[in-house]
């Protein structure tokens, strides 16, 4: 009974970590990757500014979600990271590189355009590998009883670089949305401008990957093509977000873009996963077959359940304490 | 020449966990050393105190960041390279590791904002509150890690099925038999890590005769604070020692140098150990001491490292030379403890130069001292990864070949030469500043949290006064 119940339990938990680390580590980076194109530097201090006290916060989902996977579903765990091994450090390479960018890029001014390079190619390379990874997922992993046996660029393929290019966009998108609630004047106007075209190119590759997509993968094509059911409400509703973002956008609201750009990650993700459930290690292996120990599973969850509250009641409390606008010229620094 | 994945492996994770703990080791002790230093201005309202904080909070803020960056890469190695490992012992570490994340690194992150920049948003209270769990943080993160740790080097609590960890009483499992002196050992490793680091900045500022009241206070406080340690610290590593003996005693066997099991076994103070012929050469040692240290009486019979048939025995001479200079580190330390409380009387503890230049020079002692050990530990089990059930051999990535781990090690040691020249230059840089006063006020800067450097106002690569302005 038990058996059966704790991994259900634990994908919700896992899953819940990652689209937290999805959404939020996704708007920083996504400003990491906008960074060349904003207007002038001080439109950049205000991009910095605006996630300056929150980012290292959200980075700290990844961690978890890594240690999560660890003692809850190992097998995903032990053949994701051998199969990405070379992507796994382009993204954590970018993630040193901008984490100190960060830091240091205020404190220079003779080097300020390194530490502007840094942040922008350390945010872009580790979202690109996030991205493949996203790919990788759907095309499945070479594994044999329980080992992967794939070789090191099983990861790059057409189909990965396109869902790469596709996080970069949809990071970018959440950026500029966010930009929109915390800046204003022409930093906000410049959000503003350039929300639609990322939109636009977030549907595009939405629309190729979701035609490619059931040619890579039979039991993708099957569990949507076969009989029409209720999943089919997740497009929809993505949709649905995408209409109110533009719509919201044109109407000059502040909040809403954002909460329709979470929206449409959020409803892009759960359809992810139902093109896949219950399996997690593709092709092969289901949620039962990857989890770790029963005793394992509930030591950990009886402390989690506790301490994830706490840890939430902690993340609110610090976006609180720093509500409100940026503004250019103002700041730290 | 082929290029072996379980090698190159091995000295990527021995890179990438010896560079990330250079930082842990310094920010625990600092860590409780701030919330001391505001615990004290809190009670006595003595600006010096309030100075002192405001200082090695900029430090930490520094070293604290370069830990982050650095752990995030560790939590992804286990993975990456020795994915048969995680995989069979994720019944365990992923739990532990799991505790580790909810229990310490969200505590950390969450207080250490408000410790770098609520000074003025939030009462004093609340402040000395942040410090204080901010310093319980880093000691309940090195708990979990510690545990991690000792359990596979003295495994208990389990039983393997299918060749899978299976833990059968956590309690056995996470304070397993060597767990406590790990724990005490590393624990105060870091006190002496910091003391050391505060007590030679201190002298560096007193021989430039900088800010000399901050400074003397905080001298003598580390002087006071190394006199128990250093000493402490030799105790507790000979406990230890006589744990390890029970559980690995191949391991003490390599650190002492002794070949053969026998009776009188010399302490050696010098030998060349030869591992191809299973002997030592230029011996110099003091007749049957490591026998009385070890079981208490002369003529004790000590294990030798034969009793491991050869392709089972640690690096000899790599244990036996790391071990010598951990404990001579360790004898130093107290010396200049000592020292310290002689020149005590009459108060040229602050004043003699020569003193002071030492007290400089031994801010590396701790690092050097801290890593040597974990190679003493970590190289003393091989060719075990958990000691006794699983090799090295055992626990690597099959996919992974050997052009793929030399790419990453190349890379990460690319990677971690930029950080760690940034931050170090950044740190003296921080250091030259000193206690100048503090730019955050003078400016009036909006605060932010959870940025670790960004508590840090002290400008990157120039002094020049467009600074200002291109900050704005
Ligand atoms: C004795 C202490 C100790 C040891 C042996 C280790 N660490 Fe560590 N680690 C810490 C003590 C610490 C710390 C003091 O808690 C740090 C330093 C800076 C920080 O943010 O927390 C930290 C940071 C830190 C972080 C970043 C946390 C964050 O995002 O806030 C991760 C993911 C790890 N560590 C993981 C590891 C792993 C997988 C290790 C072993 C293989 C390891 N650490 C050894
Ligand atoms: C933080 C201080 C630590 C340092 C400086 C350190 C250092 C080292 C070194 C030098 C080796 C290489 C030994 C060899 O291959 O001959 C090693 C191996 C290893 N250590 Fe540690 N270690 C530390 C902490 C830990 C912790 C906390 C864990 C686990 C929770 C751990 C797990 C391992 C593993 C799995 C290996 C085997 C891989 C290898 O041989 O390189 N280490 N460590
Ligand atoms: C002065 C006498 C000292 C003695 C007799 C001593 C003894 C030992 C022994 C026997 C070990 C190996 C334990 C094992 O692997 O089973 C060890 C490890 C270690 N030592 Fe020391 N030590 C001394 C001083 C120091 C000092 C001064 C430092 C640092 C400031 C230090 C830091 C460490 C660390 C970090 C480890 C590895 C972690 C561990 O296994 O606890 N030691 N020590």
């Amino acid at each position: 009974m038990i058996d059966l119940y704790l991994p259900l339990i634990w994908a919700g938990i896992i899953g819940f970590g990652v689209i937290m680390y999805v959404l939020m580590d996704g708007f920083d980076l996504g400003l990491g990757i906008l960074y060349p194109f904003a207007p002038d530097d001080e439109a950049r201090d205000v991009m910095m500014n605006s996630v300056a006290p929150v980012w290292d916060g959200n980075e700290t989902w990844l961690v978890l979600g890594g240690a999560g996977l660890l003692g809850a579903f190992p097998l995903v765990y032990s053949v994701f990271l051998p199969a990405l091994y070379i992507g796994v450090f382009l993204m954590l390479a970018g993630l040193i590189f901008r984490g100190i960018s960060f830091e240091f890029r205020f404190k220079s001014s003779k080097n300020r355009h390194w530490w502007n390079r840094a942040f922008c190619w350390g945010s872009a390379v580790a979202t690109f590998a996030q991205g493949a990874v996203v790919g990788a997922y759907i095309q499945g992993f070479a594994v044999e009883d329980f080992v992967y046996v794939g070789s090191a660029f099983d990861w790059l393929t057409p189909f990965t670089v396109l869902t790469g290019l596709g996080l970069m966009a949809g990071y970018a998108l959440l950026g500029a949305t966010w930009l929109i609630l915390k800046s204003e004047d022409y930093v906000q106007a410049w959000a503003y401008r350039i929300t639609p075209k990322l939109l636009l190119a977030v549907l595009i590759v939405f629309a190729i990957v979701s035609l490619w997509t059931p040619l890579v993968s039979l039991p993708v094509r099957e569990r949507w093509l076969n009989q029409i059911h209720l999943i089919w409400i997740l497009p929809i509703l993505a949709f649905v977000c995408a209409g109110m973002l533009y719509r919201s956008v044109k109407r000059q609201q502040e909040k809403l873009p954002f909460v329709m750009a979470l929206g449409l990650f959020i409803f892009t993700y759960l359809g992810l996963i139902a093109s896949k459930w219950p399996v997690i290690v593709p092709p092969d292996y289901t949620i039962w077959d990857a989890s770790s120990a029963p005793e394992s599973q509930l030591f950990l969850l009886i402390g989690v359940v506790f301490i994830i509250p706490i840890v939430l009641a902690y993340t609110a409390w610090t976006y609180w304490v720093f509500r409100g606008k940026v503004k250019v010229g103002e700041g730290y620094h | 020449m082929e290029l072996d994945p379980l090698l190159l492996s091995r000295l990527q994770f021995a890179f990438v966990v010896s560079f990330h703990a250079i930082f842990p080791v310094f920010t625990i002790g600092l860590a409780s050393y701030i919330a001391v230093l505001h615990g004290l201005f809190y009670k006595t309202e003595n600006p010096a105190w309030d100075r002192l904080a405001l200082f090695w909070t900029k430090v930490f803020a520094v070293v604290f960041g370069m830990g982050v960056v650095s752990g995030i890469v560790m939590s992804f190695q286990f993975g990456t390279n020795w994915s048969n490992f995680a995989q069979a012992t994720s019944n365990f570490l992923g739990p532990v590791l799991s505790y580790e994340v909810v229990t310490a690194f969200f505590l950390e992150a969450a207080f250490l904002g408000v410790l770098l920049f609520g000074r003025h948003k939030v009462p004093e209270g609340v402040h000395l509150f942040a410090a204080i769990m901010v310093a319980i943080g880093t000691f309940i993160s090195s708990f979990w890690i510690l545990s991690a740790n000792s359990w596979m080097q003295t495994p208990a609590g389990f039983e393997v099925i299918d060749g899978r960890f299976h833990i059968t009483s956590w309690m056995e499992a996470i304070f397993n038999p060597s767990f406590w002196y790990r724990f005490s050992h590393m624990g105060m490793a870091s006190f002496l890590t910091g003391g050391f680091v505060v007590a030679g900045v201190s002298a560096w500022f007193l021989l430039r005769q900088r800010d000399v009241e901050a400074n003397k206070k905080a001298l003598s406080m580390c002087l006071w604070l190394l006199l128990f340690l250093a000493p402490a610290q030799a105790v507790v590593g000979d406990f230890h020692g006589l744990n390890t003996l029970e559980h690995q005693p191949t391991k003490v066997a390599a650190m002492e140098g002794n070949w053969e099991t026998q009776s009188n076994v010399p302490l050696l103070l010098f030998a060349i150990p030869d591992q191809d012929a299973q002997t030592n050469h230029f011996e110099i040692g003091i007749p049957s001491l490591a026998s009385l240290i070890l079981t208490h009486h002369t003529d004790g019979v000590v294990p030798g490292i034969s009793e491991a048939a050869p392709d089972e025995q640690p690096p000899v001479a790599i244990v036996f030379w790391s071990f010598r200079i951990m404990v001579g580190l360790g004898f130093a330390m107290i010396g200049v403890a000592i020292a310290g409380l002689i020149l005590r009387r009459r108060d040229r503890f602050y004043q003699s130069p020569m003193f002071l230049k030492v007290l400089v020079g031994m801010i590396v002692s701790p690092f050097v001292a801290v890593l040597a050990g974990w190679i003493v530990t970590e190289s003393g089990r091989a060719p075990w990864l958990v000691y006794g059930v699983m090799s090295h051999a055992e626990g690597v990535t099959p996919s992974l070949t050997g052009a793929m781990a030399l790419f990453t090690l190349i890379g990460y040691i690319a990677v971690y030469s930029v950080v760690f020249c940034v931050g170090v230059y950044y740190l003296t840089r921080v250091v030259r500043n000193g206690m100048l006063e503090d730019p955050e006020e003078t400016q009036g800067e909006v605060e932010r949290p959870k940025r670790p450097f960004s508590a840090v106002h002290t400008p990157f690569d120039d002094d020049d006064s467009d600074m200002q302005g291109a900050r704005s």
